[in-house]
């Protein structure tokens, strides 16, 4: 397989006045991890959604498999949306046959841990086993081109790895893999990262290219919450890893006086910067325009 | 004041999804629910909160009108606005006039919702929602609050503001349980409890849970035992309970574990104790 599987160029989306997506071009190649990432409203879902033929663009051309997202080429594809996209009127097998019937493949087999599930409900199965028949149905047909729409919000941390490994053997085996997540150390195990903000992609390549020239400050302190008000309430932007409290952006001298100031102890050290602190910035910008 | 499930065992049908779990919640602390899918997490939350009863055990938990619960669905009206949702839950409680007015801006400007004070909840963002239920949840200033997954699918961003009100909630004196999937939160808590099918794998302090946790974690590129290791970024962990915490079995890299670690080693420990 060669060639790009998936591109953008120059798309923008508006919903009346709103503008979701702004000039955004990138693209997925075969065996690679593409990640996502951008808060909540950041036009990532949007994007996906045009790139897979579902919503038009209002301007610029996307490509999936080399031409325009139809029918045809939507078959070579694999997509899990974030509400996992299966019938939950239908049970696990009529959701299994549906899917291969529209793929034209023979009926996957049931794995391990769906196998007492066939004849059940799709709406009353446990989380975790409908999450893992979306998988199992996004997967069946060999896809060239695999988009995971925050594919382990809400997963725990076993099960999580346990995707991960998955997403990883379809890049082995040359597929191209979109995927959008909001766990930074997810990201780490991208090949390449995208980073949206109010539509437009700000940065992109490997994690030390979206950090960029992002510094960070962390505060280590025995009552974390009173530091995080403190900091908070002086306008610094704060971010929490686990108890240590990291500052964006921030003079190490000058926090170091805030806190003293609010009679608290605290080492305060410069960090390397995390995508998460490049974020905030963006997001506390947004919200000054 | 604690509030408390203490040995409370729940069944569903055959499932069992609580077997003699004890939580306490201390006023003025949080205390996060760790654990996957099924491993009961909101069922002790509901129990606790009064939403299903107990098949033994008992719940010690403020009467209804000064407990706020945020279930794992938004917990929102799609067709009412930000405000519109936040007069309705306060006008249940018997909050009016320039009482609700002030608490809900006040609400309103620490969730960072002031901007949005009049569209639809069907218009916000999923960080933006969750921030509104938990503003919901608290606007009577309950005794004990209990939130469930209130940062799950949030943005990195929207989780800071979510911990910020959690924090302020424990801070003003409010009992606070919370699940999570997220576990660097987990560690944020003073106290913590894994859940895993029903039952409590471990509960403690971060500082404890570390403590008391046995055996070693390695790294590498191809782990020796494939039921005893888990994908963590690019690298794989590996378990040995067995093994000494002087020394790693050789050929092997010891890491220190982070409770996402201990989470999973625990996890497979039992899996792999019930399957042998």
């Amino acid at each position: 397989m060669t060639g790009v599987l998936l591109r953008a160029g120059h798309v923008t989306r508006r919903f009346g006045a709103f503008t979701a997506v702004d000039d955004v071009s990138m693209q997925v190649q075969p065996g690679e991890v593409v990640g996502l990432l951008g808060a909540n409203g950041a036009g990532k879902t949007t994007l996906i959604r045009m790139l897979l033929g579902l919503i038009a663009v209002t301007s610029g051309r996307v490509d999936l498999l080399g031409g325009p997202p139809d029918r045809e080429r939507r078959r070579r594809l694999g997509y899990v949306p974030q509400g996992l996209g299966l019938y939950g009127d239908l049970t696990v097998r009529e959701n299994l046959s549906f899917s291969a019937r529209a793929y034209g493949i023979a009926e996957p087999a049931l794995p391990a841990g769906l196998s007492g599930y066939a004849g059940v409900l799709v709406r009353a199965l446990p989380l975790g086993a409908q999450r893992q028949l979306a998988f199992l149905t996004a997967l069946a047909h060999s896809p060239e081109v695999l988009v995971l729409d925050e594919p382990t919000s809400g997963v725990d941390a076993l099960a999580r790895a346990a995707l991960w490994d998955t997403i990883r053997a379809q890049a082995t085996r040359g597929a191209g893999v979109l995927v959008t997540t909001h766990y930074m150390q997810e990201a780490q195990q991208c090949d390449r990262l995208l980073l949206m903000s109010d539509g437009r992609l700000v940065a992109q390549g490997s994690e030390a290219d979206i950090i960029g020239s992002t510094t960070a400050v962390a505060v280590r302190t025995a009552d974390w919450a009173r530091a995080f008000a403190v900091l908070n309430a002086a306008g610094a932007p704060v971010m929490l890893a686990g108890r240590a409290i990291r500052v964006a952006n921030a003079d190490p001298a000058g926090l170091a006086e805030v806190l003293g100031a609010a009679g608290i102890e605290a080492s305060v050290q410069p960090v390397p910067a995390t995508i998460e602190e490049r974020m905030l910035l963006l997001a506390r910008r947004t919200e000054a325009d | 004041m604690t509030y408390s499930v203490r040995s409370a065992t729940v069944r569903f049908g055959h499932t069992v999804a609580l077997d003699d779990v004890t939580v306490e919640v201390p006023a003025g602390s949080v205390v996060a629910v760790v654990g996957g899918d099924g491993a009961g997490k909101s069922t002790l939350l509901r129990a606790l909160a009064g939403e299903v009863s107990l098949d033994r055990g008992t719940v010690e938990a403020p009467p209804r009108q000064h407990l706020g619960y945020l279930p794992a669905s938004s917990g929102s009206w799609a067709a009412l606005t930000v405000t519109q949702n936040i007069d309705f839950v306060a006008g249940i409680y018997g909050l009016a006039g320039d009482e609700l007015a002030a608490r809900r801006a006040e609400l309103l400007d620490r969730a960072s919702l002031t901007h949005a004070a009049g569209r639809l909840a069907a218009r916000l963002s999923g960080g933006m929602r969750r921030k509104l239920g938990f503003v919901m949840a608290i606007v009577h200033r309950p005794d004990l609050l209990i939130l469930d997954e209130p940062t799950t699918g949030i943005d990195p961003v929207s989780r800071i503001d979510l911990w910020r009100l959690v924090s302020e909630a424990a801070a003003s004196g409010a009992a606070v349980l919370m699940s999570t999937t997220y576990l660097d939160e987990a560690e944020r808590a003073a106290h913590l409890v894994v859940l895993d099918r029903g039952r409590v794998l471990v509960q403690g302090s971060y500082d404890q849970v570390r403590a008391g946790f046995a055996g070693v974690v390695t790294q590498a590129s191809r782990p020796a035992r494939a039921e005893w290791s888990w994908r963590r970024g690019r690298v794989l962990h590996e378990y040995w309970p067995g093994a000494a915490p002087s020394g790693p079995p050789a050929g092997t890299t010891a890491v220190a574990p982070d409770l996402e670690d201990i989470v999973i080693a625990l996890s497979l420990a039992r899996r792999n104790a019930v399957r042998s």
